[in-house]
C-alpha cells in the first residue's frame, strides 16, 4: 500500500448528520483545520441516506427542554445522562431554525409557525435533508472532505489521542492522520444480529448496514469507557420493508392490533421496548400476526401516506402500489427489527462528560455514537455536533498536535497489507458475518429466541465470538474494499464482545425485549439502579457500575 | 433488495457510483455495475442521481417484491417517482419538494 501522513487540527471521522454539522460549526467559530474523512460519500452517508420525514425531537410550544429530558428518561426508566439529555434539549430548536436556513422544508401553518405532530414532532419534507447537509459542508474554504477514507483506528497515548489511521478504498492509499482534536461520529452499529431477512434482502434493515460501530470499536480497543450497550434498541417496524411506523402510528392514529382485532397497546405500555415485547408477546402467545390498523383511512390520507414513505423509506409505497391494496383497505403488519446498538435511540455508547469528550483527551463523540442521552433523532445529533465541536475548538487552543511515531505507523500497516497478502481458501469475511449473526441470534437474544437470552446463552455466545474472532485475523482481501469488509467484520464482533459483557452484567430484566434476562426477569432497583459500564483492559472487558448522575447534576472525568 | 441498470442507457458517468452509501456500485468498461447486489440498503439515492433513468430499483422476492421497477424523474421542484409494473401498467406519484409532508 501507497501511504501519505496527513496533518490537521480537527479530524472528524465520519460525516453523517453529526458529522456533517460539527464541520458547519467549526467553521464559524474557529480558524482550525478540519477535515471530514467519511467511507462513502458525504452527499448520502449515515443514517439519512433516503431522508426523513420528521423531525421527532423539538421543544413545541408550552414545553421546555426539561419536559425532554423527563420523556426520555421515563421512555428508558431512568438509565439517562439528564445533564447530557438537557444540554441536547436546549439546543434543539436554534438547530431546528438552522437547518430551515440551510433549505430544509417545515410545515407552516397560515401564522407562519410550525406545524407540530404530538409533543415534540415537526413535519418537515426531508428526502433531500442530507444533500442540504453536504453541499453546506462543501463550501466551507476550511474544510476538507475526503471520501471513500475508511479510519481503522486511532492513536492513543497515555489516554490523549494522537490521530488516526485509515485507508482509501477505492486507492488503497494507507493514511496516517495527525490531529489535536478528533471527533468521532461514526453512528451506531447495525448487522450485529441475523437480519429478519437474511438472504437477498438482508441489507434491507431499519439502522444504516453501513454502520458497522467502527467508533465503538476503536474506542473500546483504545481503552474508552463505554455506557449502557446493555440497552439494546429493536425497532417496531412495517413488515418486509422494515419501514418505520411512527409515520402511521402519528399521522393517522393507527393503532396497534392483533389477528383478532383487538388493541394490545394498552396490555403492555407504550414505551418503545413495551410496543416491541406486546407485539412479540401477540405472536407467542397464538394472536399474531400483529398490525397498525390503517383500514378506514381516507384517500386522501393513503395519498398523503404514499408521498410521506417515498420521502424516507420508498420501499413500502413501492409495496403498497406493487399490491394494489394501499393502506386505507389492508393494514399494515408490524414486526420487530433484530438488535441494534445506538446511541442516538437508546443510551448505548461513549462515556462522555458534558462536552461530550470521551476519556480519551482530545477525543469527543457525537451522534449516535455517544452514550447516556437517548432519543436523539437528527436534531439532537445535530445538537451533539454543535456542542462537541465548540468543545473541541477550546480544545485544541491549549493543546498541539499529537505525533504519531513510525513504529506506530508500520505496525498498523503491516496489519492492513497482511490481510491483502495473505491467503485463505477456506473463510470469506461474508462466512464469519454469517456465523457471527447467527452466534448472536441463537445465544445473544436475536429474532429467534424473541429478544431473550440467559447467562448461560451469554457464556456460549461470547466464546463463540472470541473463535470467529480469530479466524478473523487469517481472513484474506483481494482490494481494499474488501480490506474494508474485512475490518468492518472485526469492528462488530469487538462490539459484540462488549455487548455480551453488558447483557451479563445487568442482572435483571428493566427493558423488556432491549435487555430480556431470563435468568433474571424482574426490574431490581436495590442493585441496579446505575449505569453499566466497561473498559477494555488488556484485552479483557472490566464491567464498572456507576451512581446515576442525579437530577440538577453535571458530571465531569476526574482525569 | 437492489437495482437493476441498463448497460445500454448507461453513459458511464458515475453519479451512481459516487454517491452509493454503500460504495456497492463500481465502473467497468465506462458502464456503471452494482458488485455487491445483496448489499443494497434501498435508500434509491442512485436513483436519484442517474441523468439517463437507466438505474432503477426493485424489491427482493424475498420481501414480497412483484417485478416492478422504480425510477425518479425530476422536473424543478418536482420528484416524479415512476413505478413500472411487469404487465407494462405505470403509477406515477408527484411529490413537490417544497411542500412538507401532511404527517
Amino acid at each position: 500500500m501507497k501511504t501519505e501522513r496527513i496533518s490537521t487540527d480537527i479530524l472528524i471521522i465520519g460525516g453523517g448528520t453529526a458529522g456533517c454539522y460539527a464541520a458547519l460549526i467549526l467553521a464559524e467559530n474557529s480558524d482550525a483545520r478540519v477535515l471530514i474523512c467519511e467511507k462513502a460519500n458525504i452527499k448520502r452517508s449515515g443514517c439519512l441516506a433516503a431522508g426523513v420525514n420528521a423531525l421527532n425531537a423539538y421543544i413545541t410550544d408550552g414545553h421546555t427542554p426539561q419536559d425532554y429530558v423527563d420523556y426520555a428518561r421515563k421512555d428508558a426508566e431512568d438509565i439517562v445522562r439528564g445533564d447530557l439529555l438537557l444540554t441536547m434539549s436546549e439546543r434543539l430548536n436554534s438547530v431546528t431554525a438552522r437547518l430551515e436556513k440551510l433549505g430544509l422544508v417545515i410545515l407552516k401553518d397560515e401564522n407562519g409557525k410550525y406545524v407540530t405532530r404530538g409533543n415534540r414532532n415537526l413535519k418537515i419534507n426531508g428526502e433531500n435533508i442530507k444533500p442540504i447537509l453536504s453541499d453546506a459542508v462543501n463550501s466551507l474554504p476550511n474544510v476538507t472532505v475526503m471520501n471513500r477514507v475508511n479510519i481503522t483506528d486511532f492513536s492513543v497515548e497515555n489516554h490523549r489521542i494522537n490521530g488516526a489511521f485509515g485507508f482509501g478504498i477505492d486507492s488503497g492509499v494507507f493514511y496516517t492522520i495527525e490531529a489535536k482534536a478528533v471527533i468521532v461520529a461514526t453512528g451506531g452499529a447495525a448487522g450485529l444480529y441475523k437480519p429478519n431477512n437474511p438472504g437477498f434482502s438482508r441489507h434491507k434493515m431499519w439502522y444504516p448496514p453501513f454502520n458497522t460501530g467502527a467508533g465503538y470499536a476503536m474506542g473500546i480497543r483504545a481503552g474508552a469507557e463505554m455506557t449502557t450497550f446493555e440497552m439494546r434498541f429493536i425497532a417496531l417496524r412495517c413488515k418486509d420493508t422494515i419501514a418505520p411506523t411512527g409515520t402511521l402510528a402519528q399521522g393517522v392514529h393507527a393503532k396497534q392490533i392483533n389477528s383478532l382485532g383487538e388493541n394490545y397497546e394498552g396490555e403492555y405500555g407504550i414505551t418503545i421496548s413495551q410496543r416491541v415485547y406486546g407485539t412479540v408477546t401477540e405472536n407467542v402467545e397464538g394472536r399474531g400476526p400483529c398490525y397498525l390498523k390503517t383500514e378506514g383511512i381516507t384517500p386522501e390520507q393513503d395519498e398523503a401516506l404514499l408521498k410521506a414513505y417515498l420521502n424516507m423509506a420508498p420501499s413500502q409505497t413501492i409495496k403498497w402500489i406493487e399490491s394494489g391494496k394501499l393502506p386505507s383497505s389492508q393494514n399494515v403488519e408490524i414486526e420487530g427489527t433484530e438488535p441494534y446498538i445506538v446511541g442516538g435511540h437508546t443510551a448505548s455508547g461513549y462515556w462522555v462528560d458534558s462536552k461530550r469528550e470521551t476519556t480519551i483527551h482530545g477525543l469527543f463523540a457525537a451522534g449516535d455514537v455517544a452514550g447516556g442521552c437517548p432519543q436523539k433523532y437528527v436534531t439532537g445529533a445535530l445538537a451533539e455536533g454543535e456542542i462537541a465541536a465548540l468543545a473541541a475548538a477550546e480544545y485544541i487552543k491549549n493543546n498541539a498536535s499529537g505525533s504519531i511515531s513510525e513504529l506506530e505507523e508500520k505496525s498498523r500497516l503491516a496489519e492492513a497489507e497482511g490481510f491483502l497478502s495473505q491467503k485463505n481458501e477456506q473463510f470469506t469475511y461474508e462466512q464469519l458475518e454469517e456465523a457471527m449473526q447467527t452466534v448472536m441470534d441463537s445465544y445473544a437474544g436475536g429474532i429467534k429466541t424473541n429478544y431473550r437470552f440467559n447467562e448461560k446463552q451469554l457464556d456460549l455466545a461470547d466464546e463463540k465470538i472470541v473463535r470467529i474472532q480469530q479466524l478473523s485475523d487469517k481472513l484474506h482481501a483481494d482490494d481494499p474494499h474488501e480490506l474494508m469488509f474485512i475490518y468492518e467484520l472485526r469492528e462488530r464482533l469487538t462490539v459484540c464482545r462488549s455487548l455480551i459483557a453488558h447483557l451479563k452484567a445487568r442482572h435483571e430484566t428493566r427493558w423488556h425485549s432491549f435487555a430480556e434476562n431470563l435468568d433474571y426477569p424482574d426490574r431490581n432497583d436495590k442493585d441496579f439502579h446505575c449505569y453499566v459500564n466497561s473498559v477494555m483492559e488488556n484485552g479483557e472487558i472490566k464491567i464498572i457500575l456507576r451512581e446515576l448522575v442525579k437530577e440538577g447534576q453535571s458530571y465531569e472525568h476526574s482525569h | 433488495m437492489s437495482i437493476a441498470i441498463d448497460a445500454e442507457k448507461c453513459i458511464g458517468c458515475g453519479r451512481c457510483s459516487e454517491v452509493c452509501p454503500g460504495s456497492l456500485i463500481k465502473l467497468e468498461s465506462k458502464r456503471a455495475y452494482i458488485k455487491y447486489p445483496k448489499d443494497c440498503w434501498g435508500c434509491t439515492s442512485c436513483i436519484k442521481e442517474c441523468p439517463v433513468h437507466a438505474v432503477k430499483f426493485y424489491l427482493g422476492a424475498d420481501i414480497g417484491g412483484m417485478g416492478s421497477l422504480v425510477h425518479t424523474e425530476k422536473e424543478g421542484n418536482i420528484l416524479n417517482w415512476i413505478i413500472e409494473a411487469p404487465d407494462g401498467k405505470v403509477t406515477k406519484i408527484s411529490i413537490n419538494q417544497k411542500e412538507s409532508n401532511k404527517y
